[in-house]
């Protein structure tokens, strides 16, 4: 048969398959350069981030992505941009946040990143720890376990391909117990299978497991020990190679924790302005120099993030306060140093 | 081939560029230069990527420890074992529920075929809603709704349903199940040697019928030995080769018996259920297919009801059946990777696990696909045998 | 049957069965299936029973019906859904005058649409994401099939202008969905934006138009003389259609930025396409080849002997005949795209069951509704590939040709 026209027709048509796949590449954003040039150009921030984890990173009825990672992206972009909706956020799993950063396909990570020391080297630098996580375990109450030496032989529900896996492993390995793992791809397939009996302890992040038992239909049948077998510092990261973003970045959250201490909120940010407090005045860009002329930003871009998101504590206690939405969390750790807490910032000046 | 090339009387009156020889050679040099350099290209690129990255490239890793827990491991696995040999459980997984989801589905399959077939109305209309109930929702999808509404619905392990031989609770099907003891050794020697050696006595002899046209009786000889044999090993093995390992209650959970997980169970019965519904289709279309008129003839040249099964219908329907069915095969294989979402870890979802581990994604990737490119490749030659065994015969 | 039987039947003059004929013809005809009816009929009674009380009272089905808006469109900002719209309501002006045009198939279908959305349309529920726009617009939407199928009608409207339109949409829609950066009509939306049906639509569709072309390249490719094109083509058919989807899917996500010049990047939902498309390609590789091999060499001979060129002799010899044989066998292999394109939630891309997930976890009460939200995502599922299979029996019959499994 026609050979010679197949393969010509063959010849034209693998070409064309071959270099449609060149200029889809190419044609993309060209990237290189500075981040806050292209955050600037394109006049949005893209952030990575979750739509499927309760307080941190969900979507409302209408499909807006809400959650305490998605208000630390609002106020960089209100700081950058001054505008805080003029977000992107993209949906990443927990195998692609790390290639995400590396490629600089996200301009910030934030996406309840636990910051480790190879995650740092390898991924991205990781900017202000903005909570402080810990992983624990939650029990069911009628089980008569009262305390991880009673663990011996127990079956655990857990998430695979996280930190929280390894953890596990660990704790069970130096205690010297053994343990039946029952392991899942997504968060809520681990809590509803604990909860159907599937397995007497389920293990994770404290914060996720109060957000979970909340929503058990008997909360109070479950127990979370007390015991932190992990530290888990949940940080925003940006893309290795642009210190001015990095900067940037870091500047942002230091504001919300400062803002906090000082009393500024989102209601109050314009009236504080004409405030007696040096330091506020200084925060909110009516004095000195906090460092937007070599950053490149507005007097007034940390006023703005704070007028759109509010304070550290009212970010916070939108989603994990007693009136939250997704749960309530008492701070604990995450309370201001002041406090008593671990939440402390170099001072905006 | 040779009688459709034109051959080129003419040559001084072509111009070069419409020769067609040298129209081929520069496609072949074009082609080779594109395709190569497009490659070369990626290659290339994939090296600075991996040099910028700090990322490992060789598979030292396998030896590394790995880190992470697998539930319930077929074979023996710690964390602290290395990657490979997580790697291997992974594996081990994947073949289980592979070759029993396949056995399953076939045999369901094939019973929801002669079920669609029935004369019975509410039969044939039941085996119609089964298939068309699994051919047209995602796997995944039902696989969820197995696993969330079935599987952790069960009873708590206080309130096992115990039937006998079989104790169900959520933490999985315990069967009682037959095992060696000490002494069985001798027994399962015997056995196996007599399996073996009936199989090939029974086709050497039967080709010898076959050839010679003398009765070889090789019927009633196989069966002595598949008899005589393991009975030797029987009484070697003092009588008791088995002992029945029951489960029985130990602390929270039943311990003892075979043990399925409700994750293998659920992934196997979703698996081979969707699956049959496919094959049902096979079979009942290889079924249909075999002529009316070849069953008639039978009839008339006096073959038994048995004989125009096995000898007619059966011969002809494979014939059909087997290539799709080997895609079918192929298909449960590959579809077993969905069983990360319900937590039964194969091959797949325990390189998923490995390439979270930062750096390590290429040659874990590589891997992965390298498994089920040998298993698919080693199916389908195997299964391909067996096909044009088939065919040969029929004709 | 035995030929008794037929003899009686051709002697008597048929008569309408009676109910109990009908029962003991088909449900007690011998004793083995009176044993079997009388097992299945009280299982069968007892499981739908059960079902339908589960489904009305015990069931709570608030995770599905407090977010129409999400399982159809996703995050898609609010103020820009009637883009969506437009799209849609080309879709079924168009399919309305292929009514008209060809009816047959198109008219069971096209009345299926039609219902579906007059039913939408008058709900009597109180739900505020259906209020009386969308209840106007869904109404609209009856109205305009209707209309497209009375100028479908129109003698001067022919085939060929119907088809055209259909060539139009999918530009149309990528265009009106993507939006341009700064237009104040049409302000970008990010694919990250996308979700729900929309994106399982856009997926299937997307990778059946696109993978077709593919397929058939790389079927020829097979073919080739040409050993580089030939291992290349055979190479990537095989690789592909020897490991899983999910695994192609992966990765595109996450291994291929690594094999791409460092700073450059590809949309997330346009890589998970490329996935889906090359996979399916693969498939439709060995279709097409399995045509090939079907068309007679006489064909190709007759044709060069009427002086037709090489070209000339595949586009409209050979190819059309290969492709006609095996249209079925595609049509399959499209369906199974369809429910594949689940698979992207792997990945991270909200389709309509990302969403049902998205949806489980934000609200720790609706952790306990994963079966309602699952049970719903099936039945869209169903519903759909099921119309798609019917659709591909009509053409079978009507092409004339058989499937071969």
């Amino acid at each position: 048969m026609s050979r010679k026209l197949s393969t010509g027709v063959s010849i034209l048509i693998i070409l064309a398959f071959v270099f449609s796949m060149v200029p889809a590449a190419v044609a993309q954003e060209a990237g290189g350069g500075e981040i806050i040039d292209r955050v600037l150009e394109r006049g949005k921030v893209v952030c990575g981030g979750r739509t499927d984890l309760a307080g941190f990173g969900m979507l409302d009825e209408a499909g807006n992505n809400m959650g305490f990672d998605i208000d630390l992206c609002r106020a960089v972009a209100a700081a950058v941009l001054g505008d805080p909706t003029a977000i992107e956020v993209v949906p990443l799993t927990a195998a692609d946040r790390g290639p995400a950063l590396q490629t600089a396909e996200v301009d910030l990570l934030s996406r309840n990143v636990t910051w480790t020391s190879s995650r740092d080297s390898q991924w991205g630098n990781f900017t202000t720890i903005m909570f402080y996580d810990g992983q624990g375990f939650m029990i069911r109450e009628d089980s008569g376990i009262t305390s991880t030496d009673e663990f011996d032989g127990a079956t655990v529900c857990v998430t695979s391909g996280t930190t929280t896996e390894q953890n596990l492993a660990d704790f069970f390995r130096q205690n010297g117990m053994e343990y039946e793992a029952v392991i899942f791809e997504e968060t809520p397939a681990v809590y509803s299978a604990y909860e159907e009996g599937r397995c007497d302890i389920t293990t994770s992040d404290k914060s996720q497991l109060a957000s979970v038992r909340s929503g058990f239909a008997e909360p109070d049948a479950h127990i979370i020990l007390d015991i932190t077998i992990s530290k888990e510092p949940l940080t925003p990261a940006v893309p290795h190679g642009d210190d001015t973003w990095f900067d940037t970045v870091k500047l942002v959250m230091w504001a919300l924790i400062n803002a906090e201490e000082l009393g500024v909120t989102m209601d109050n940010v314009e009236e504080m302005k004409g405030s007696e407090n040096i330091n506020v005045l200084r925060l909110l860009g009516q004095e000195g120099d906090w460092g937007y002329t070599d950053l490149g930003l507005a007097p007034e871009a940390l006023a703005n993030a704070i007028a759109a998101v509010g304070n550290y504590g009212e970010v916070y206690d939108r989603y994990m306060g007693p009136e939250g939405l997704a749960f309530t969390l008492p701070r604990g750790p995450n309370n201001l140093w002041t406090n008593g807490g671990l939440i402390y910032a170099p001072p905006i000046k | 081939m040779a009688a459709n090339q034109p051959s080129i009387q003419f040559k001084s009156s072509i111009p070069f560029y419409r020769d067609e020889r040298v129209i081929k050679a520069f496609a072949q040099v074009v082609s080779a230069v594109l395709i190569i350099g497009f490659v070369i290209w990626a290659i290339l690129n994939f090296l600075d990527a991996a040099e910028a990255r700090n990322m490992t490239l060789t598979f030292d890793f396998l030896e590394e420890a790995a880190g992470f827990p697998i539930s319930n491991p077929p074979i023996e696995y710690e964390p602290d074992m290395t990657f490979g040999r997580a790697f291997l459980v992974g594996l081990v997984n994947t073949l289980l529920v592979s070759v029993t989801g396949i056995v399953a589905a076939t045999i369901l399959g094939t019973l929801v075929a002669l079920a669609r077939l029935s004369s019975n109305w509410l039969l044939s209309k039941i085996a119609l809603a089964y298939i068309e109930f699994h051919r047209n929702i995602p796997l995944l999808v039902l696989l969820f709704i197995w696993y969330f509404s079935a599987f952790t619905q069960l009873p708590s392990v206080k309130e096992s349903i115990i039937w006998p031989g079989i104790i169900i609770n959520q933490r999985g099907f315990y069967l009682t199940w037959p095992r060696l003891t000490e002494t069985g050794q001798p027994f399962a020697i015997a056995s196996a040697i007599g399996i073996l050696l009936a199989i090939i006595l029974y086709s050497v002899l039967r080709r010898r019928r076959e050839i010679t046209g003398k009765d070889t009786y090789y019927g009633p000889i196989s069966l002595a030995i598949l008899i005589i044999l393991p009975l030797i090993g029987w009484l070697l093995s003092d009588g008791t080769p088995f002992q029945l390992d029951v489960p029985f209650l130990k602390g929270f959970n039943y311990k003892g018996g075979l043990r399925l997980t409700p994750e293998f169970t659920a992934m196997f019965l979703g698996l081979a259920m969707y699956t049959a519904a496919f094959i049902a289709e096979v079979v009942r279309a290889g079924i249909q297919a075999v002529d009316r008129g070849q069953i008639e003839a039978a009839r008339a040249v006096g073959l038994s009801t048995n004989q125009v099964l096995s000898l007619v219908i059966m011969p002809q329907a494979l014939r059909i059946i087997i290539p799709p069915m080997i895609s079918q095969y192929l298909n449960l294989t590959k579809n077993s990777s969905l069983a990360l979402a319900i937590g039964f870890q194969e091959v797949f979802s325990v390189g998923k696990i490995a390439i979270n581990q930062a750096g390590r994604a290429v040659p874990v990737f590589a891997l992965v696909m390298l498994t089920y490119l040998s298993l698919s490749l080693f199916t389908s030659f195997v299964l391909n045998i067996y096909n044009r065994r088939i065919q040969f015969v029929s004709r | 049957m035995t030929s008794q039987q037929a003899t009686q039947e051709v002697l008597r003059p048929p008569q309408p069965p009676g109910l109990i004929k009908w029962i003991r013809d088909n449900l007690f005809n011998s004793w083995f299936n009176s044993l079997l009816t009388v097992i299945f009929l009280p299982i069968v009674f007892f499981a739908v029973v059960n079902i339908i009380i589960w489904a009305f009272t015990v069931a709570d089905w608030r995770a599905v019906t407090q977010f129409p808006m999400l399982y159809a469109v996703g995050q898609y900002p609010r103020d820009e859904v009637w883009r969506v719209g437009i799209g849609l309501s080309a879709i079924v002006f168009l399919l309305g005058a292929s009514w008209g045009n060809w009816g047959g198939l198109l008219q069971s279908i096209s009345i299926a649409f039609g219902i579906a959305f007059a039913v939408f349309a008058i709900l009597p529920v109180q739900h505020d994401q259906l209020d009386l726009n969308m209840r106007l617009y869904l109404g609209g939407n009856v109205i305009l099939l209707l209309l497209g199928y009375l100028i479908g009608r129109m003698k001067a409207v022919k085939g060929g202008h119907i088809v055209i339109g259909w060539g139009i949409v999918p530009f149309l829609a990528v265009f009106l969905l993507t939006g341009r950066r700064g237009s104040e009509l049409l302000p970008d939306v990010a694919t990250t934006l996308w979700g729900g049906l929309l994106v399982t639509f856009l997926l299937s569709a997307g990778g059946i138009l696109l993978s077709f072309p593919i397929g058939v390249a790389l079927a020829l490719g097979r073919r080739s003389t040409l050993p580089v094109v030939k291992a290349f083509s055979t190479i990537f058919i095989e690789t592909i259609r020897g490991v899983p989807l999910i695994t192609i899917l992966f990765m595109f996500s996450i291994i291929l930025a690594l094999f791409l010049p460092a700073e450059s990047r590809i949309d997330r939902l346009v890589r998970a396409l490329m996935a889906v498309t090359f996979f399916s390609a693969a498939y439709s590789a060995e279709n097409v080849r399995g045509g090939l091999q079907a068309v007679p060499l006489g064909q190709i001979e007759a044709a060069k002997a009427v002086g037709m060129n090489g070209l000339q002799t595949m586009v409209f010899i050979v190819l059309p005949q290969a492709i006609r044989a095996v249209l079925p066998a595609i049509v399959g292999q499209f369906i199974a795209l369809f429910k594949d394109t689940t698979l992207v939630v792997i990945v991270g891309i909200n389709d309509l069951l990302g969403i049902g997930r998205s949806i489980i976890n934000s609200d720790p009460e609706f952790v306990q509704l994963q079966l309602e939200v699952y049970l719903f995502i099936a039945i869209v599922y169903w519903i759909f590939s099921y119309l798609m299979s019917l659709a591909s029996r009509r053409l079978e019959a009507a092409l004339g040709v058989s499937t071969k499994l």
